[in-house]
């Protein structure tokens, strides 16, 4: 079992009555609300949480690429990244990752990738999200029409870059390179794992199964909801012959742990809900832009985790509520193990990551999130999947020992 | 009763879903994002002086292919040849909004294919002073509040009422998503894709016509298109955005007479 810890590196000061007067918390989030100086000591408090994890005993450090965005302060994860392969030496870099259709040429991700992996020693996972509608459509202004297809072409790229023994030419649709020739190369063989992060695209769970990629449900709404696509995803990898390696798949899950349950909602229920009232707080016109989802996944009945009918079901909740429907699994060491171990069977993951700076959480709270939660869970919840291997793990990082 | 036919192009890869009305002189009326009906009565009047052609978007509603065009050239060139299959050498070309935008598009890149342009607040030009309205995204209730002089009015609900079975409800949703997003292909981010050096080649008799209370199409506009294509008549109406629904009557007698 892989742990792997997760940072969306949130802005923690937005104002009390945020949602009442601003319509959304991505894509035009007015920046008169961005305070520089502050934002630049959050960078420096994120970074020493991820640093701080490594030491703790996480198999891995999770960052990932959002704009226009007032929870995730990160547009360029591999800035982050990179610091990291400096201050840690034995977790993996898990970059979830850089949105490849943002990207003219993609050559550019290849390149930065390799030089991750290479500063890392090998301890880089690359992952390639399609990316969010607000992300790449709005904040991005890429052709919702085209951006799968887009992504399709800029992956191929990449691997070709990375495997190809030899220069080549490119004659893409959206890409044309004649002289594709990256230096550096990556330094895993053949080249560093893939895990995909998806919302739960048909498509996505087709593809990733295709390509023998991990896929990684990055859903803010936790185990219970997450079941209904976690086995639209294995019942994927059933049709396509693949084995059962829990492996194969990667979930998000928030966790608080603290002494006691009620002591757990006296530290933590303000930052939670700072993270579902405010974070998530998106203006249903952003969430997803005509012809960003599928006619297949539309069908299948797929809904965005954000917009009218997410902000309805999340204005009506509270602290016990979150609990309930598992969206936050949270109390004593003890609920949080027997939830997390049934979180981890239910969706049958063997890298799970977990996000416990959550919302407006400040240093000091977040690092004894991440203290209890080492030392009273991890130990306990490590050792699930021991017939299995996994294939899907950076040969330089540390592989559970 | 309009003529419902498919009249395919380039061996099959584009369909286009055509309904047809009329006698007279050819008409082709290019739908926008907010056309739900194929054929509105605004079409049903001037088809009692032409015979009206109204191809449906492809992507939209029984058109097929739009995963084919590659952009607004290829788009061009795909009515071009549907002109072609509907054998016609010319006609008088109208147009909404999105639809104008195409009229105008084929009239300045093969300009003897278009005898008389009409454009109803057409889509095409982009002013950061003014930016049009951005509603192929917007949700619902400001939607109505843009696209209508009087959300109340009988057009407007009309044009709001969904299906009361759940399954046609969730059919009609994804058809307004997928007609929208068809559309949106061509004028993703931002509407200016070049035809601002290209009107100058438009050489068909023009009328450019507007809502005096157009929320979407700012009447800055009205002024910009007026001023580029050589000649054009400009006709200001009372009514919004969806005018041609709000006052199909006066619309069509207004496109008619110009078109005599």
């Amino acid at each position: 079992m892989k742990i792997c810890f997760f940072h969306l590196m949130p802005y923690r000061f937005l104002p009390d009555d945020f949602e009442a007067r601003y319509r959304s918390v991505w894509v035009d989030v007015p920046h008169s609300l961005f305070d520089a100086e502050k934002a630049s000591g959050l960078y420096h408090e994120y970074l020493d949480e991820l640093e701080h994890a490594e030491r703790m005993g996480f198999d891995g450090l999770c960052v990932n690429e959002h704009h226009n965005n007032a929870y995730g302060l990160m547009p360029s994860p591999n800035l982050m990244a990179s610091t990291l392969t400096r201050r840690t030496s034995r977790a993996a870099v898990v970059v979830l990752g850089n949105s490849l259709a943002a990207y003219n040429p993609p050559l550019r991700v290849a390149e930065e990738f390799a030089m991750l992996d290479l500063l890392s020693r090998g301890r880089l996972v690359a992952g390639f999200p399609v990316g969010t509608s607000m992300d790449m459509n709005f904040a991005y202004g890429v052709n919702p029409a085209t951006l799968r297809e887009r992504y399709y072409e800029a992956h191929d790229l990449v691997m070709q870059a990375w495997t190809r023994p030899e220069m080549f030419s490119f004659n893409g649709k959206y890409t044309q390179v004649r002289y594709a020739n990256i230096w550096p190369q990556p330094l895993q063989k053949p080249h560093p794992p893939v895990w995909i992060p998806g919302g739960g695209s048909v498509e996505t769970w087709e593809w990733t199964a295709k390509l023998d990629y991990v896929y990684c449900y990055l859903s803010y709404f936790g185990y219970k909801r997450g079941k209904a696509t976690m086995d639209g995803f294995w019942e994927t990898i059933a049709r396509v012959g693949a084995d059962d390696n829990p492996y194969r798949a990667g979930f998000l899950q928030l966790v608080c742990v603290a002494d006691t349950d009620a002591e757990a909602e006296r530290l933590y229920a303000k930052h939670v809900h700072y993270f579902y009232q405010k974070c998530l707080h998106v203006w249903e016109g952003f969430s997803e832009a005509p012809g960003y989802r599928t006619l297949k996944t539309m069908q299948a009945g797929v809904r965005p985790q954000v917009g009218a009918q997410a902000r309805k079901i999340r204005q009506s909740l509270d602290w016990p509520k979150y609990l309930d429907a598992g969206y936050v699994i949270a109390g004593s060491p003890q609920t949080v193990r027997q939830q997390l171990t049934e979180c981890i069977k239910s969706l049958r993951v063997g890298h799970l990551m977990v996000l416990l700076q959550i919302g407006s959480m400040p240093k000091d709270l977040t690092l004894h999130n991440t203290e209890l939660f080492a030392r009273e869970v991890m130990p306990h919840v490590r050792d699930m999947w021991p017939e299995h291997k996994d294939r899907w793990w950076p040969s330089g990082a540390s592989n559970g020992d | 009763m309009a003529t419902d036919r498919v009249v395919a192009i380039r061996g099959g890869a584009v369909a286009f879903r055509v309904l047809s009305a009329g006698r007279g002189t050819p008409l082709v009326y290019f739908h926008s994002f907010h056309d739900r009906e194929p054929f509105p009565p605004f079409l049903e009047r001037l088809a009692e002086r032409h015979t009206v052609y109204a191809p449906l978007h492809p992507g939209a509603a029984g058109s097929t292919g739009v995963e084919t065009l590659d952009d607004l050239f290829d788009l061009t060139l795909a009515y071009e040849e549907l002109l072609d299959a509907l054998d016609l050498d010319s006609a008088h070309l109208v147009g909404h909004f999105f639809g104008a935008m195409v009229a105008a598009e084929i009239a300045a890149v093969f300009p003897r294919r278009a005898s008389r342009l009409a454009l109803i607040s057409p889509l095409g030009l982009w002013r950061d002073d003014a930016p049009s309205a951005d509603v192929v995204t917007l949700p619902q209730e400001d939607l109505m509040r843009a696209l209508w002089a009087d959300p109340d009015s009988d057009a407007a609900r009309r044009w709001a009422a969904e299906p009361a079975d759940e399954d046609e409800n969730a059919a009609a949703q994804i058809e307004s998503v997928q007609r929208r997003a068809a559309m949106a292909k061509f004028v993703w981010p931002i509407p200016d894709k070049g035809l601002r050096k290209r009107l100058h080649r438009i050489s068909a008799p023009t009328l450019v016509l507007w809502g005096d209370d157009d929320r979407v199409n700012p009447l800055s506009y009205a002024e910009e298109w007026h001023h580029r294509i050589k000649g054009a008549a400009l006709s200001l109406r009372r009514g919004g955005h969806m005018i041609h629904q709000e006052a199909p009557d006066v619309v069509a007698s207004a496109v008619a007479e110009f078109l005599r």
